[in-house]
């Protein structure tokens, strides 16, 4: 869909336009941007003034998108989740598709990229400190093959954040994010009426509300302040506590010795609890995510109560 | 949850659930911090042990008033006994102190997270994994830390070398130093003869994974323990080099071995 250029407003794209974050981070940013959506999965109609478009990152023809719009600034929530596709259909839309993105940003002069990473990269480990800065390593790719993508792609975002400061590069590594919409797989989880846990494992957690992350998004795109910043409120729970305030009826499963609830998530093929997410499960990542708010002046508004509440209600 | 409301309610008695109440602390919205920490746990857990503080081991606890009521603070101590029954008792001393009563957080072996369950009931007392970003985290956070700079050299030891302190680590030192927390020595005497080791299985211990594996009797007994708490030092925030830092470190070593000394007079006898 070919749309003429709007001078009135700066043109920003939203990659990953059809899912539930990106909707609600375009609400934020329509007021003061002109929206260009993207997504691989389907074409999204969003209002007459949106410009949609279904096409994967990878494809020639994306690079028109850029042709035809004068894209200020750009939005990348379209990466592939652990639990969608498979390990090489991931790599190549989150790491070779975001490469190309990347190198379209530079040729296109974009000033403001904002990228959306994930916890998972620092990796679930029986060591890991509480209170994660951004400078801790990331281990993800220690524990299994299937979470390479994520850590990958963090790291083509470093390269870029050194070798072109102009793109202002912003990347964010959010804690769990929940709430209406969210299809991940602990949003998923929450929802289930039977849930799996390891037995004697309680890890803890965050969680951070959808309207909560798109604020964070949103915020992100308007202060250009490049860097990479953890995403987290000030708040903590266990996993099988989050299961019980979400009316969630608990599934133990055999913890040691580790590989078996491994073997037991591959062999009953758990969607919603892949095997290589399991250490998520077991251990704990905990996020310091001060430097964003102090940088970005953020203040997450949901408290866990009202996120539980939500998905208490969903079983009623 | 269910499960600890009710021991809650059955186990924690008004007056001493008014008492930790009294006690900030900084906790989420559901009573948990970043560590695991779990307001109500402790709560239990503080129940649970005032009769084997109080009639088991018979704790004589001095110089307690040498912590600070505020502000970062790390508690130092010999390690002894097998099981982490000494961070425990000094935990428990400072939480029912009756000026100015603290929770202080003990950090614990390497190994105790890879545990089912009691990985996670000790995050939910207090323990935390000893690491030192968590150590450092948690003075910024003017918490009370209590380390065991000999670790496992000091908790596996065996009964013949009762009351010899190991080597310590200097991590503690540059915590203080970075953190300006105050260091307060304490001498633990007692422990050593709650579980008298004879030997380490140490083969067993490598082929299970845990620190070590000792030849003693299956049960604690019931030592009387003495816990004396020393002047807190202060050392400079500088930086200065790792001599320099061993030196302190050999200073507190110093004060520790006193207070075992003293300690060790104050006994009547080990029961």
């Amino acid at each position: 869909m070919a749309t003429p250029k709007n001078k009135s407003k700066p043109e920003i794209m939203i990659t990953g336009a059809a899912g539930a974050l990106a909707q609600q981070a375009i609400k934020r940013l329509r007021e003061q941007y002109k929206i260009i959506a993207v997504d691989f999965r389907e074409q999204v109609y969003l209002s007459d003034d949106i410009a949609s478009y279904r096409i994967d990152v990878n494809k020639r023809g994306f690079e028109d998108i850029f042709r035809k719009h004068d894209i200020k600034a750009v939005v990348h929530l379209g990466r592939m989740i652990a639990s969608e596709e498979n390990r090489m259909r991931r790599y190549n839309s989150n790491v070779i598709g975001t490469h190309r993105l990347l190198d379209l940003c530079h040729k296109y002069h974009i000033g403001k990229v904002v990228i959306l990473s994930t916890y998972h990269v620092y990796g679930a480990n029986a060591y890991n400190p509480a209170l994660i800065d951004e400078s801790a390593p990331l281990k993800a790719a220690e524990l299994t093959m299937d979470l390479i993508d994520s850590v990958e792609l963090e790291n083509l975002a470093n390269i870029y954040l050194w070798r072109y400061p102009d793109l202002n590069i912003t990347v964010l590594r959010p804690c769990n994010i929940v709430g209406p919409g969210v299809k991940n797989t602990i949003s998923t989880l929450l929802s289930s009426q039977y849930t799996p846990v390891l037995a004697g494992f309680s890890p803890m957690m965050q969680f951070i509300h959808i309207d909560d992350m798109a604020d964070a998004i949103a915020l992100t795109v308007v202060k250009t302040k490049g860097g990479i910043y953890n995403v987290a409120t000030d708040d903590w729970v266990a996993y099988q506590e989050a299961l019980a305030a979400s009316a969630c009826r608990k599934i133990p499963i055999v913890s040691v010795p580790p590989v078996l609830p491994k073997m037991i998530s591959s062999v009953l093929r758990l969607r919603s609890f892949p095997s290589y997410l399991i250490n998520y499960f077991k251990y704990p990542v905990i996020l310091d995510g001060t430097l964003f708010n102090t940088t970005f002046g953020f203040n997450p508004q949901y408290s866990l109560n009202e996120i539980f509440r939500y998905y208490r209600s969903m079983k009623t | 949850m269910k499960v600890r409301s009710l021991l809650k309610r059955t186990l924690v008695p008004k007056a001493l659930d008014e008492q930790l109440n009294a006690i900030e602390k900084p906790v989420g919205t559901l009573g948990y911090d970043p560590w695991g920490f779990n307001v109500d746990t402790n709560k239990i857990a503080v129940a649970l042990f005032k009769p084997i503080f109080e009639k088991y081991f018979r704790v004589e606890v001095n110089g307690i008033e040498n912590v600070p009521a505020e502000g970062p603070v790390l508690l130092i101590g010999n390690h002894s006994g097998q099981l982490p029954i000494d961070g425990t008792l000094i935990a428990y001393a400072l939480a029912t102190r009756k000026q100015n009563p603290r929770l202080p957080r003990a950090m614990i072996e390497r190994f105790f997270p890879t545990v089912p369950y009691l990985g996670n009931i000790l995050n939910q007392m207090g323990g935390v994994l000893g690491d030192p970003v968590n150590c450092s985290k948690m003075l910024a956070r003017n918490e009370a830390v209590i380390v065991f700079p000999e670790g496992i050299r000091g908790s596996g030891k065996l009964y013949r070398d009762r009351y010899q302190l190991k080597r310590f680590g200097n991590g503690f030192m540059h915590l203080s130093m970075q953190h300006n927390a105050p260091v307060v020595p304490v001498g633990v005497v007692g422990c050593e003869e709650t579980i008298p080791a004879i030997a380490n299985i140490a083969p067993l211990a490598k082929m299970l994974g845990i620190p070590y594996v000792p030849v003693a009797l299956p049960l604690i007994l019931p030592a009387k323990v003495i816990l004396n708490f020393g002047e807190p030092m202060s050392f400079p925030s500088e930086e200065c080099q790792e001599e320099e830092v061993t030196r302190r470190v050999d200073k507190v070593k110093e004060q520790i071995s006193i207070l075992i000394d003293k300690g060790l007079q104050q006994r009547e006898g080990l029961f």
